[in-house]
């Protein structure tokens, strides 16, 4: 079987370390640094980027054994993955790896968190995405929409997958596009909301495509919104919370994390446009009475958000922000059902579209 | 008959039997398992001093017989001068009749009570007499007397009065019938024992329990303590009940004369500034002085600058018997000892003294155990209210490596001596078992708990600096085989070769280990300075 180039890259991490050690040198590995030290922000292609920080990460170095234990251990599964061409969960690496080192009491990982955090390491390291190395995510959101695709040869139909929708997997390199009939895609925050979207055929009736994830937006779903706006020029509307963590799903959308820089160009999405609650929308909607009182932790979310650099020279967006300020207040979406349950598909979408009111 | 007729007809003499019921939990009696020990312990405090007063080494055998319903027969032996026939029954059956009250002198008795007390309680428990044997020439032969005390009178009744041919060079054997119950545990006679044993490392004692098991615990050292001196009072320590007994039973004619005559420190000088920041003449009588004079006379001494008195009255333990005595009987990895120089309260001169023993077999987990002194007799009573233990809570323990939470007893594998010696160490109380809080002695206590803290703290510190290097070592050791797996898995080469190769760097350079760490340390130090050069204007501090 021939090698991928993923394995390759695998190898070559493994040749250099022995190639050191037989020649007495130290193993070394130089981790790019993902944190938001070396992190920046790219105004021209309006993205964050991984700096060329890196840490040494030491074998004969105490503080680092551990670690580097760790990130050698998750490499040798990934290839032995690779090798046998299948796929692992997060949650498989996990059991995979964690045992107890021999003659200590120590297990090479005791929570889940150290395993995804080594594997991190490891796509920073090798350049190549966790997808890549055959580790999946769970697969978490739905999509619903005049769609039909072909994954691992099977034909699928969004248009026809009852009341859940089709659920996005966590790899979506390996699937195409064979017909895509909409003119714009919705992507929520909130499955409930969806789950409206979907009761209420919105995706029909508009001729559009709709796709939530609960809270975080997964890479899968990131990866397909920017798949759908490159390779099918659709507009990708964004509909979240009026509060600070809305807002900041929307960032991350748009200009990437700071955890994930260092897959920065596979993810962003510079095109999409925030559609909702803003703090227009309150007043417009009169959803007024539907407020929540901030408390402390929002407060400073808010001002962080002020701050991020990407959004430093947005006036629309700083406008927000200070009448977000002044409310001390945020509002879900479902405050609109306070207007009657379908509003939000009957009215409050098809107008807001219609006009063209969004945020970029 | 009038009332007041009515009541002295009710008034009488309080018999000591009636008194020593009421007030048992006083002496030490309170119930039977401590009524054991302080039978035990009245009569080797005895034997001890009358050892040392004679210049012997002590060998003490005590011996406790399980007569079963609850009795026991304590059985105490010494080797010391013995005592003459004619006191025999004074000093065993006669309530607080003793030498060592009046003096001023380091003794581990005080009032004449407690062996006396323990002869009482034996005969209202049991109605057995107290049989004592004293020899006092190895020519002559020995006394054997049986004796109750007349508890109306106070006085010794002898029920029996022979010669015996008790074998031995010189010494004591009491026996005494008593009711009590043996119980093993920090407050038993075992432990009393032990801890005795730690305080007189030049003693011998032979212990045989009721279950029939015996202990020896052999002298360390062939040294006696240096002989303590009885030294007169000293004026600051003197209040008005005893001044006014003083004045009246003192020969000396003069006011100047009684002060220079009566007290210690007190030169005719001295006298005159006295008596001239009293107000008082130097040359009035001691016995037609009043009340308010004698007011005015403890003003004048308080008035007074008086140099602290001698300290040659007293005898410490001496930090390397201590520690010395402290070895043989708890084992641990580290001692230290720490004898502080005298001070005095209340115009009474005392010395602290403190041996730490650390490490070993000892709990880590539990609080540590403190064995508490003074004048050589162990404490195992009323811990809480006594000033050894309020110094030790009042210590930062921290940095000696032992955990504690605010102001309580510190947890760690430690034990703590803390030793009191004076001519008079302040109790809570009559039963001996807390020394009073006094400002002067809390303070030597933590100073001597401080200076010794600081010794153990060096040694915890250097014994976790080698423990982690030892587990780098071994972390090195056992992470290698895993790592070299990883890597024969991801390149295809031989396990076996990498593992032998890092195993050479690793012995080769276990100096590396520590060098690398260094250069490590100065690298980082430059990154993080260029770091701060890049400056992060425009973003949060969330580290991810």
């Amino acid at each position: 079987m021939k090698k991928s180039k993923t394995q390759e890259a695998l190898e070559e991490l493994g040749n250099d370390l022995v190639k050191n050690v037989l020649a007495g040198k130290p193993p070394v590995m130089n981790v790019p640094v993902r944190a938001l030290s070396n992190v920046s922000y790219n105004k021209k292609s309006e993205t964050l980027e991984l700096g060329d920080k890196t840490s040494e990460r030491n074998f004969f170095n105490v503080a680092h054994a551990k670690k580097f234990l760790q990130t050698l251990e998750v490499a040798a599964k990934s290839k032995e993955l690779l090798t046998l061409g299948k796929h692992a969960s997060l949650r498989d690496v996990f059991y995979m790896v964690k045992r107890t080192i021999p003659n200590t009491k120590t297990n090479i990982v005791d929570e889940q968190s150290e395993s995804d955090n080594a594997i991190e390491d490891l796509e920073a390291l090798s350049g190549f995405s966790r997808e890549q190395l055959n580790i999946n995510a769970n697969k978490m959101g739905s999509v619903a929409g005049h769609v039909v695709i072909e994954d691992k040869g099977d034909e699928i139909d969004w248009a026809k997958m009852g009341s859940g929708g089709w659920s996005v997997p966590s790899n979506v390199e390996e699937i195409t596009f064979k017909k895509v009939r909409a003119k714009y895609v919705i992507y929520m925050e909130k499955a409930a909301v969806w789950e409206r979207l979907h009761e209420d055929k919105f995706w029909d009736k508009q001729n559009c495509i709709i796709m939530s994830s609960q809270g975080q937006t997964t890479r899968g779903i990131r990866r397909l919104l920017q798949r759908l706006s490159q390779e099918h020029d659709l507009p990708i509307y964004v509909l979240a919370d009026f509060d600070p963590w809305g807002f900041y799903i929307y960032s991350v959308l748009k200009f990437g994390s700071i955890n994930l820089a260092h897959m920065s160009g596979s993810m962003t999405l510079n095109t999409a446009r925030f559609l909702g609650i803003t703090a227009d929308d309150i007043e417009n909607y009169g959803l007024k009475k539907m407020l929540i009182t901030f408390k402390d932790v929002d407060q400073t979310r808010l001002k962080q958000l002020q701050n991020y650099e990407w959004f430093q020279n947005n006036k629309a967006w700083q406008r927000q922000f200070k009448l977000m300020a002044t409310m001390k207040a945020k509002a879900e979406i479902q405050a609109l059902s306070s207007r009657g349950i379908s509003f939000i598909t009957e009215k409050y979408l098809p107008e807001k579209i219609k006009k063209g009111e969004f945020l970029q | 008959m009038s009332t007041a007729e009515k009541m002295a007809s009710k008034q009488r003499d309080i018999s000591v039997a009636e008194f020593f019921e009421r007030n048992r939990h006083l002496l030490g009696f309170d119930n039977k398992r401590k009524a054991l020990l302080t039978v035990v312990k009245e009569a080797v405090d005895n034997a001890l001093d009358a050892c040392e007063e004679a210049k012997i080494l002590p060998d003490i055998s005590v011996q406790i017989v399980d007569m079963e319903n609850d009795r026991y027969r304590v059985t105490i032996e010494d080797n010391g001068p013995g005592i003459v026939k004619k006191q025999i029954p004074n000093i065993f059956a006669k309530l607080l009749y003793g030498s060592k009250f009046h003096t001023m002198k380091q003794a581990r008795g005080q009032q004449g009570i407690g062996i006396s007390a323990a002869v009482l309680y034996a005969q209202l428990t049991t109605g057995r007499p107290a049989r004592i044997w004293s020899k006092i020439k190895e020519t002559e032969p020995a006394h054997y007397y049986e004796l109750h005390i007349d508890t109306q009178k106070n006085q010794p009744e002898i029920v029996k009065d022979e010669e015996s041919n008790w074998k031995k060079k010189t010494g004591v054997k009491i026996e005494l019938d008593i009711d009590a119950s043996y119980q093993k545990g920090d407050q038993s006679v075992d432990s009393y024992l032990k801890q005795t044993a730690i305080a007189n490392p030049h003693a011998t004692f032979v212990y045989t329990n009721p279950k029939a098991e015996q202990f020896v615990f052999a002298r360390v050292s062939d040294k006696l303590p240096k002989e303590p001196t009885a030294i007169k009072p000293h004026p600051y320590g003197v209040e008005l009940g005893i001044m006014l007994k003083m004045l009246k039973n003192t020969e000396s004619r003069t006011l100047q004369s009684f002060l220079t005559g009566e007290f210690s420190r007190v030169g005719p000088q001295t006298a005159k500034e006295i008596c001239d920041a009293a107000g008082l003449f130097t040359n009035m009588k001691p016995d037609e002085l009043q009340l308010p004079h004698v007011e005015k006379l403890l003003d004048g001494i308080k008035k007074t600058k008086i140099i602290a008195p001698s300290t040659d009255c007293i005898s410490p333990i001496g930090e390397e018997l201590l520690e010395k005595g402290l070895r043989k009987e708890i084992p641990a990895e580290f001692y230290v000892a720490v004898s502080r120089s005298p001070d005095v309260y209340r115009g009474i001169p005392f010395v602290v003294e403190v041996a730490l023993a650390y490490g070993g077999e000892q709990p880590s987990d539990q609080t540590i155990r403190i064995l508490r002194f003074a004048n050589r007799v162990p404490l195992l009573y009323q811990s809480g209210s006594c000033a050894s233990n309020k110094s030790i809570v009042q210590t930062n323990w921290k940095p000696y490596g032992l955990s504690q939470s605010q102001s309580s007893v510190p947890v760690g594998p430690l034990t703590v001596v803390i030793s009191l010696v004076s001519v008079w160490p302040p109790f809570t109380s009559e039963a001996k078992e807390a020394i009073a809080h006094y400002p002067e002695i809390i303070k030597e206590m933590k100073l001597a708990l401080q200076d010794a803290g600081r010794k153990l703290g060096a040694y915890v510190n250097k014994k976790r600096k080698v423990a982690d290097q030892q587990e780098r070592l071994s972390i090195f050791e056992n992470y290698m085989p895993e790592v070299a797996a990883a890597l024969a898995d991801l390149s295809g080469m031989s396990k076996d070769k990498i593992l032998e190769s890092m195993r050479k760097m690793l012995e080769k350079n276990k100096e590396y280990v520590q060098a690398h760490k260094e250069a490590h340390k100065v690298e980082k130090v430059e990154k993080k300075s260029k770091e701060e050069q890049i400056g992060l204007a425009g973003f949060d501090n969330e580290e991810e």
